[in-house]
């Protein structure tokens, strides 16, 4: 086995100092001198035309510096569809467009003015649910685009899954649907733009995307009329990402046209009501499933289509079933799979993507059906999951290939783990769920890469400068270790940069658990160069061959014993003719595939692998779910950082344990009814669950190290292992989330037979028995 | 509104200031002393993030009013470290992994402090009710409670 002096250890965040302290910067905390407070005056209405919008009242307040109208701005389209102006004009979406900002002295002049600002609207009919808005009759969204239905043809259709259902022993064919929730960020959306006096811009925001986002940055300051000015994004402490961040969004366009015209910096910062209101949810989908197995359970096809609620605009949320698709056709052997979704424009509020990217809906569908099918073919759970798991080789229908494989140990970890067999006790049940994920990055974009400049100085200490995004995850703690292993050094050596485009190199941006495998391949890649250089230099300075040295603890050592300290080698190749310093470069760009025509291309260079057990108490008088146990067995490669890993893990399955019972965001008629944390259920520290985390390591060959991406897939298959928990609990089958007591309550009552079955708490509207 | 004086001591060190009187101790924190570590996560005193000591108890500093910390000892995590020298509870989170984003850190720091020198001997069921009024979104809780255990035990040691 190898040895490895910083891989593999509990090593502490390297900002966990400066976060303990208070000393960490946020966005919240950033003030430049002579910098104004904007605000945004967002639409009354989910859909409307705009009548007029009067600003006279609003200027006329003193301390009120600029107010924009979406009559006052060159055209600027946002996200994926370019079909977002930062100010509407002409007509209204969704509650939450964008309709003024102001820009003012303070944050309370801000406010004041937005209240003055008078718009006259004339309501239009609106469409809420994705369904009816497919039909011919519904409201459009956006006119001129003829239908809303988004002009994203998700359809495959691998093998032949008609001839498939007819030889199948056993099927089955269910409906599930999932609905809003949001990604509650501690740390609320903001942005500080400002703009020199030769143009330049530099915008302070919270991002997953500093390259991307710069790159948007710089569309708006061209149709300002700016061309080939700089533009400088410096990323300050994140207080949380989960997806949020990986677009730009009106609020940071609005804060640079606000810069611009007022030439002087301008902030904008959401208040926690607005972050509720004015970010994008993970997408909400209606799922229909059939899927069906031979006598020995052996899955035989699965097919399944979706209708998207993509709200009034376009972000990533939308792509989601890009890697839906990933499950669908590659969760367990399948060999003959159709997938179709549409997207659809709704006057509700638009989607974004947030951990799992799709993958948590999808695996909610089909894992439930699984336990299902299972049932159906009499077939133990966990067996049939055996029966049918990915094994290392495979090559799926959609053409992901399978290298590092751990799915059939993370089942049998969490079987051992959980004890299935137990005694059962009233109320009592089990349920296990697995998940595939990409975990060698995810070729959605043109490039899927990340760069990594390193300089080590004179004494060994080491700067990376990484085009990475940390957000609280860690990233920086990884790469430190990575470069500290490769380099021989310490951890405490490395200082790692990836705040500012300034100085750090390009990357896609902090998304598809991508980062440890792309951005710690390419800080390998950087730190490998210099190790080579140094291991020539100390094999000519001491004699002794190359193969015959190990740099480790700061020194070469040579049969064991230390020979030559690396400061000493650094600075006398410095100081000396011709001298030397230690720089290097790498762009890392993994092995994967964009998607074919027929959606066909191994997006990741390797997938990750997870299986999830718990075991819930039902109260069948109440309806209320409590979790008693909760298994995660996780194929990660290798674990760079196991506390790191442990951390992501816990917090991923806690966020997927609140997916599955409690949150929710409510919008009725387009309006959000809960847009704060007593009314959007978070759980805290008293309904924290007791979650094992467990490794499975595999080793990738792909990896840095053997690593594989971890950061969302903890939250994967959390919904359906409880939702099949409680139905081996108490016999009843959830089909929609949040899984909330009111549910299971009405669940359990029509299956005795009961026809009245309470008030919904959230909706208080009453709760039919199905 | 016309300003009202106002004496306190932050950190050990003495204020004589001039606040509104709808200025909340939050915004004096963060706006006029410039001790940005309690953070606002909500301004509605749901998420615990701005949680500092006022004479030794947590509160939010988010619905506290400047004046009512008149004449009070405040305590930020600012004020925890002495000397340079970690509190033990901050070191215990930066051990343990209860640090992710951080953005809660400083109020559940603080919280877990106040609790603590009431309660030295607490066990993992009151150290979670006396959390139980922060949100963390990235961790869990599992680490933090950990942390906070593991300054519980440290504790009883010295008995």
């Amino acid at each position: 086995m190898e040895e490895f002096t910083v891989i593999g250890k509990r090593i502490s965040k390297v900002d966990a100092v400066d976060k303990a302290t208070g000393r960490a910067l946020y966005i919240q905390d950033f003030k430049l001198p002579g910098m104004l407070y904007g605000r945004i005056l967002y639409s009354k209405y989910p859909h409307a035309r705009i009548i007029k919008v009067d600003t006279e009242k609003a200027k006329a307040l003193p301390g009120v510096v600029t107010i924009l109208t979406g009559e006052d701005i060159p055209p600027i389209r946002l996200g994926v569809y370019k079909d977002n102006p930062p100010l509407k004009s002409g007509k209204v979406r969704s509650c939450r467009d964008e309709v003024a900002a102001v820009a003012a002295l303070d944050p309370e002049i801000a406010k004041e003015a937005i209240d003055l600002i008078e718009v006259t609207y004339e309501a239009l009919p609106a469409i809420f649910d994705p369904e009816e808005a497919l039909k011919p009759e519904a409201p459009l969204v956006h006119e001129d685009h003829k239908t809303n239905v988004l002009k994203m043809p998700w359809n495959l259709h691998y093998g032949d899954v008609e001839a498939a259902r007819l030889e199948a022993a056993f099927n089955v064919q269910e409906r599930f649907t999932t609905t809003w929730v949001t990604h509650c960020c501690m740390g609320t959306s903001g942005a500080i733009a400002d703009v020199d006096n030769s143009n330049n811009l530099t915008v302070y925001t919270n991002t997953q995307i500093p390259s991307l986002a710069q790159k948007d940055f710089q569309e708006t300051l061209k149709a300002l009329g700016v061309k080939d000015r700089r533009v400088r994004v410096i990323k300050p402490s994140i207080g949380g990402g989960f997806g949020s961040k990986l677009d730009t969004y009106a609020y940071e366009h609005l804060a640079i046209l606000l810069a611009w015209h007022a030439r002087r910096p301008v902030k904008i910062l959401f208040e926690r009501e607005e972050e509720f209101l004015a970010t994008s949810p993970r997408q909400p989908t209606v799922t229909y499933i059939s899927m069906g197995c031979d006598r020995e359970g052996k899955l035989l096809y699965r097919d399944m289509s979706m209708v998207l609620d993509n709200g009034a605009y376009t972000s990533w949320g939308a792509t989601t079933p890009s890697v839906m698709m990933m499950p669908i056709t590659s969760l367990y052997r399948v060999p003959n799979v159709r997938y179709t979704a549409k997207c659809v424009y709704t006057n509700n509020t638009y989607c974004q993507a947030m951990r799992g990217y799709g993958n948590p809906q999808a695996t909610f569908a089909i894992e439930s059906a699984i336990d299902m099918l299972a049932e159906a073919a009499d077939i133990d759970r966990v067996e049939f999951r055996r029966i049918n798991s990915n094994r290392p080789g495979d090559v799926t229908p959609q053409g992901l290939r399978i290298t590092s494989c751990g799915l059939p140990e993370c089942i049998d970890a969490v079987s051992k783990n959980l004890d299935f067999g137990q005694p059962r006790e009233k109320g009592i049940g089990t349920g296990l769920a697995s998940l595939i994920h990409v975990g060698g990055g995810a070729r959605i974009y043109k490039s899927d890469g990340c760069g990594t400049m390193i300089k080590m100085d004179d004494y060994g200490k080491v700067d990376v400068f990484t085009g990475a995004s940390d957000m609280g995850q860690g990233a920086d703690t990884v790469i430190a270790q990575i470069v500290a292993e490769e380099l021989g050094v310490k951890v405490e050596d490395i200082h790692v940069f990836h705040q500012d485009t300034d100085i750090c190199p390009w990357d896609v941006g902090a998304h598809a658990s991508r980062t440890t495998f792309v951005a710690g391949n390419s800080a390998l890649g950087a730190a490998r160069k210099i190790r080579l250089r140094l291991l020539a230099m100390a094999s000519k300075a001491t004699g002794v061959s190359e193969d015959k040295l190990v740099l480790k603890d700061r020194a070469f050592f040579a049969e064991g014993s230390p020979i030559l300290p690396l400061p000493k080698l650094l600075r006398s190749s410095h100081f000396t003719p011709k001298g030397q310093m230690m720089m290097a470069d790498n762009f890392y760009d993994p092995e994967n595939e964009n998607m074919g025509r027929d959606f066909r291309g191994n997006m990741s260079a390797t997938y990750s692998f997870g299986t999830h057990g718990v075991r819930v108490k039902v109260d069948e008088a109440t309806g209320k779910v409590e979790i008693l146990d909760y298994i995660a067995a996780h194929d990660v490669g290798r674990a760079i950082n196991p506390m790191l890993l442990d951390g992501q893990v816990h917090g991923g399955v806690l966020m997927g344990v609140g997916y599955a019972l409690t949150e929710q965001v409510i919008l009725e008629n387009g309006r959000n009814m809960n847009p704060d944390f007593r009314d959007y259920k978070l759980l805290t520290a008293m309904d924290a669950i007791h979650s094992k985390p467990i490794v499975i390591e595999t080793v990738d060959e792909k990896g840095p190290f053997g690593a594989k991406g971890i950061g969302e897939p903890g939250c994967v298959p959390t919904a359906p292992a409880i939702a099949n928990a409680i139905y081996d609990a108490v016999g009843v089958r959830i089909r929609d989330l949040p899984i909330t007591p009111e549910k299971v309550l009405a669940a359990i009552k029509k299956k005795k037979g009961a026809v009245s079955c309470g008030i919904d708490v959230f909706t208080q509207k009453e709760q039919p028995c199905e | 509104m016309s300003k009202q004086s106002l004496e306190i001591i932050v950190n050990g060190e003495n204020y004589f200031l001039a606040v509104e009187p709808n200025c909340t101790l939050m915004e004096l924190l963060r706006d006029d002393l410039e001790l940005t570590g309690a953070k606002e996560g909500c301004g509605e005193g749901v998420c615990g993030s701005c949680t500092v000591l006022m004479d030794g108890k947590p509160i939010r500093s988010c619905l506290t009013l400047a004046l009512e910390a008149s004449g009070s000892h405040i305590t930020t995590v600012e004020g925890l470290a002495q000397h340079g020298d970690l509190d033990p509870l901050q070191q215990a989170f930066i051990d343990h992994g209860a640090v992710q984003c951080g953005f809660c850190t400083s109020g559940m720091l603080m919280s877990a402090k106040g609790f603590l020198l009431e309660n030295p001997h607490a066990g993992k069921k009151e150290i979670r009710n006396a959390l139980s009024g922060h949100i963390c979104r990235c961790t869990g809780y599992t680490k933090i409670v950990e942390a906070v255990e593991s300054v519980v035990d440290r504790s009883q040691e010295k008995r």
